[in-house]
């Protein structure tokens, strides 16, 4: 079906059958909403996309989508996706993670498939907590976090997660809230446009065992002071008057007030997604409240050929050499190496 | 009788079967020395089979025991099933390779020694207190002493190259000496060398002057007063090639890939024995054959789950430490009901063992090592040649019942060698299987059996209107949503057992050689089959009543065998492992089995198995020898 072809869908096109069973309230339900909303905007079949999550709670939205989806196993998704996407370029494929899924039992894929550029869009649904085995720590809780599993608070220096794709070589990264869902939606294009690993950290709320996590900078009351809008090619400027930025001396980040001490706009940092070098998006992603605004929205994207790209131009490559040779045939090879004929 | 350059009568010998061991330092080529051998044997019409045994440390330190790497051939004028117990003849490149392998040369057998290398240095290194070419111990042997060094080095004059480089050909001396001595010929290893160092003029005429030289050696000199004769073995008409079981297996999974008519996808991290796999399929982009090293086991066989979703023939290839990391993954495959492959090269163990040697220790894993009730085929291909058969038929099984299979090949049979008469492509079965058709409307069901073989169908993403979702959690019958009714959970378990058992419909009948009937079956697996049979050859020349059965599918079960199993007083069972196996049939048919397990690393001896198989029998008719 050629994309002029398709008809024109919506929403209630990416909705299935099946009862949404997550807990009342919970972030979850926001990042399905968005999911679903933005799916029509990419003129894709719904036959032609897949969803593959892990385990979690973040790993039931596959069975809510109406697309193709395979809940697979704790960690793993990562996995599956690569061999899917390798196998089928022809698919759209997005990966449903959380923060104990990616981070810890999947630590490793997840650097790989970023390292690749395994042409998939990863959704990490950062709640700061272990939902689905209820209340443990995760590798994004802050240190003294008191949980089941730390009752004394964790001792454990939590992972940055876009710092850690960012060394991973990820060429998308991005960031939003489950709250903030304009924002979330236009952070889910922006994903689903990009070919290769693409990587959104999702901020969601668990309000049964980790309520509030973020609420000290997302809340709507505070948000515009302590979060920054990134806007590639745009000066980094935020707070509820607008005159609060922030300035990069040397490698160091520095918050300062638009018109005191002689700052101006143009002293401020401009922010561009598309720097080849990842040293600026790494300092990005470890600017935090209380210190900084947190950063939300595209940290990078920078065009790379993704590995199915690669995978298949090896191939037609490697067969084009060869059809100069003549046709490639299976029973030669079979009878490649020294051979005799027994009478 | 021939005459040799000196005028003098040397007298030939002829011989049914002789086996060789190559063994040097690993930096001394003994490999490729011991492959050129079996290359050039094998298209003089011998069979032949081959045995490497090489050093796990890539770079043991140079004159080192645990340096030594050999390579042992058996070639023969009639059919052989085995590399050979114990070397008639060995060729020794230093004092360690001696030391090592001494113990294993028959009585009486020949050492050829390069005696260069026995300086104080190489003999302390091995170990030895005096030199044993000097000291007489060798005096039960037949002693040959070349300075090979030495004869490289007079050969190689002129060439301008360092004698560094010249000593690396002593190796070719060698073998030209032992091409001499059966009456072997040099073209084919003279056409490697033209290939091999194209381009690299002085390098390839070294070794092309060591060749000969090591053949001039022979033919001239009075050091020889035989040399052997092996007629060539009346195998069945037809073309062959010399094949390990590593290259077997992959050309299987290439030809499974065309018989079945879907794109062949390998993901696999690198381990012995098993990445030679990988390396081949590796090359066969120009196939259309897409591989990824993936970055742990786990990945691998993730990688081949997701290549199996979206319809290709998705596969992974480990040995067993690699096996024991994909247990979970295994598991979705049986759940969400995908076609997959994994091979497992078996290697000694547990943990890291010994990652070169043999082992048949993987056997129940592969069937048991996972999570709750999880039912999968299980096929093990009994030689090198047949790697190629058999990867076809896990293929056949994983498609026709939509399962994962386990694959389980073993170090021996992996680097080992032997004729394979080539198949025509044109004359195997089609395993083409369809994916589910597109569909209009909703009410697609995901686990709508196939009432036949139980197998649901294959939905793959690109399908208009087939839009489902699978997953680990327990789907509901038919349906295939989630589920967590107690009683369709039970009803799946069975289904799922059930899928797999249907399977033994298509395993042929069981082949016995020997006595369908009798005193004693000897019952196998796997790479053990050369030396069964031989041992049952033997057994049978003397008059002994004996059969051997050898399975192919270890799960389910061949249908015929728990008759079989009947028809015998006794049945062995001899395994490279504790008795994984013969755990198997003791449960299932309720057979007395009497268990062989060795586990050394090496493939078992045919005179132990027929000792063996002697204490179970009545009076001997005559005494083994
Ligand atoms: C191999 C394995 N180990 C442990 C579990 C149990 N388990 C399921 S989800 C989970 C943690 C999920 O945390 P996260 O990824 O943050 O997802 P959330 O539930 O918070 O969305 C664990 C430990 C499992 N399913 N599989
Ligand atoms: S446990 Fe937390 S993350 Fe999971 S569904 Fe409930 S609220 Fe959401
Ligand atoms: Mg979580």
């Amino acid at each position: 079906m050629t994309q002029s072809e398709l008809p024109v869908l919506t929403k209630k096109d990416f909705e299935s059958d099946q009862d949404v069973r997550w807990c009342p309230g919970c972030g979850d339900y926001s990042i399905l909403a968005q999911t679903q909303k933005t799916m029509p905007d990419f003129g894709v079949a719904k036959e032609k996309i897949v969803f593959i999550s892990g385990i979690g709670c973040s790993g039931r939205l596959p069975y809510y989508m109406n697309t193709f989806g395979f809940h697979t196993i704790h960690g793993r998704a990562a996995t599956i996706a690569t061999g899917l996407k390798a196998a089928r370029p022809d698919l759209m494929v997005w990966v449903i993670t959380g923060d104990g899924d990616a981070l810890s039992i999947g630590g490793n894929h997840l650097i790989h498939a970023m390292r690749r550029n395994v042409d998939m869009k990863m959704i990490m649904f950062n709640n700061r907590i272990y939902g689905l085995t209820k209340g443990q720590a995760s590798p994004t809780s802050p240190i003294g976090k008191k949980t089941k599993s730390t009752p004394l608070g964790t001792i454990e220096t939590p992972i940055i997660p876009l710092n850690l794709v960012a060394a991973a070589e990820a060429s998308f990264i991005a960031r939003s809230v489950d709250t903030h869902s304009e924002h979330l939606q236009e952070m889910m294009h922006r994903a689903g446009e990009h070919s290769g690993a693409a990587f959104l950290e999702v901020l969601q709320n668990c309000n049964i065992f980790n309520d509030g996590a973020w609420r000290d900078f997302t809340d709507k009351s505070v948000k515009e002071d302590r979060m920054l809008v990134l806007k590639h090619g745009e000066p980094m400027i935020f707070g509820a008057e607008k005159n609060k930025g922030i300035r990069l001396n040397g490698l160091r980040p520095e918050v300062v007030t638009i018109g005191e001490n002689g700052v101006s706009v143009a002293d401020l940092w401009v922010h561009d997604e598309t720097d080849p070098d990842a040293t600026r998006t790494q300092i990005l992603s470890r600017m935090w409240w209380p210190d900084f605004p947190v950063p939300v929205g595209v940290f990078r994207r920078v065009p790379r050929p993704t590995h199915d790209q690669l995978l298949v131009e090896q191939i037609d490559g490697a067969k084009a050499a060869r059809a100069a040779k003549g046709p490639v045939d299976l029973q030669k090879l079979l009878a490649s190496g020294e051979t005799w004929t027994v009478e | 009788m021939t005459t040799n350059k000196s005028g003098e009568q040397q007298s030939i010998t002829e011989l049914d079967r002789v086996t060789i061991r190559f063994a040097g330092d690993s930096g001394d080529g003994m490999q490729l020395t011991g492959s050129q051998f079996t290359a050039t044997t094998a298209l003089f019409g011998n069979d032949v089979s081959t045995l490497p045994d090489f050093p796990a440390e890539i770079r043991a330190p140079a004159g080192s025991l645990p340096g030594v790497s050999g390579f042992q051939i058996s070639f023969s004028s009639g059919d052989i099933h085995t590399p050979g117990d114990r070397p008639d003849v060995l060729v020794a490149m230093n004092p360690a390779a001696l030391k090592v392998n001494i113990a294993d040369l028959v009585p009486g057998g020949g050492i050829i020694v390069n005696t260069d290398a026995f300086n104080e240095i190489n003999l302390r290194k091995a170990g030895y207190e005096s030199d044993p070419l000097k000291d007489r111990s060798l005096q039960g042997y037949n002693l040959y002493e070349i300075p090979m060094s030495t004869m490289v080095a007079n050969a190689c004059e002129g060439l301008g190259m360092t004698s560094k480089q010249i000593e690396l050909t002593k190796n070719f001396f060698a073998l030209g000496v032992m091409f001499w001595l059966y009456e072997r010929s040099m073209a084919a290893t003279e056409k490697w060398i033209a290939e091999k160092f194209a381009g690299k003029d002085a390098v390839a005429e070294a070794n092309r002057r060591a060749l000969h030289a090591g053949y001039a050696f022979g033919e001239t000199t009075e050091m020889f007063h035989t040399h052997y004769r092996v007629a060539p073995a009346h195998l069945p008409p037809g073309m062959y090639r010399n094949i390990t079981g590593n290259e077997a297996t992959a050309l299987g999974f290439v030809t499974a890939s065309r018989l079945a008519e879907r794109d062949l996808f390998l993901a696999s991290y690198p381990i012995t024995p098993a990445s030679d796999i990988l390396h081949q399929l590796s090359s066969y982009k120009h196939l259309g054959i897409k591989t990824v090293q993936s970055e742990d086991e786990i990945a691998a066989i993730g990688a081949a789950v997701g290549a199996a979703y979206g319809g290709a023939l998705g596969m992974t290839t480990t040995s067993g430490p690699g096996m024991a990391l994909k247990a979970e993954m295994l598991g979705l495959a049986v759940m969400v009901e995908l076609p997959l492959v994994v091979v497992d090269v078996q290697r000694a163990g547990p943990s890291t063992g010994m990652p070169t040697k043999t082992e048949q220790g993987d056997l129940l894993m592969s069937m048991f090592g996972r999570n709750s009730d999880s039912p999968i085929p299980v096929v093990a291909p009994a030689t090198p040649a047949e790697c190629f058969t058999m990867a076809i038929e896990a293929w056949r099984i994983a498609l026709k019942h939509m399962t994962p299979v386990v694959y389980l090949s073993d170090a021996f049979l992996a680097t080992g060698a032997e004729p394979w008469l080539i198949p025509q492509v044109a004359d195997l079965p089609s395993i083409k299987v369809e994916n589910a058709p597109a569909a209009t409307g909703p009410g697609f069901r995901p686990y709508k059996r196939d009432p036949e073989t139980l197998a649901r169908p294959w939905a793959v993403p690109g399908t208009p209107g087939l839009e489902h979702r699978i997953g680990g959690l327990e789907k509901l019958d038919e349906l295939g949503t989630v589920s967590y009714d107690p009683d369709n959970h039970h009803r799946m378990n069975l289904l799922r057992a059930e899928k797999v058992a249907r399977i033994v419909r298509d395993i042929p009948a069981t082949e016995i050689y020997g006595d369908d009937r009798g005193e004693l079956l000897i019952l196998g697996w796997g790479s053990t089959y050369g030396s069964i049979r031989s041992a049952v050859e033997r057994l049978r020349a003397r008059g002994r009543k004996v059969g051997h059965a050898h399975i192919r599918h270890i799960n389910p079960l061949p249908g015929d065998l728990g008759e079989i199993l009947q028809r015998f007083d006794k049945v062995l069972m001899p395994e490279l492992n504790a008795g994984q196996l013969r755990m198997l049939i003791r449960s299932k048919y309720l057979v007395d089995a009497i268990g062989f397990n060795l586990v050394r690393g090496k493939p078992f001896q045919i005179g132990e198995i027929e000792a063996k198989a002697e204490s179970l029998l009545g009076e001997s008719v005559e005494v083994a020898k």
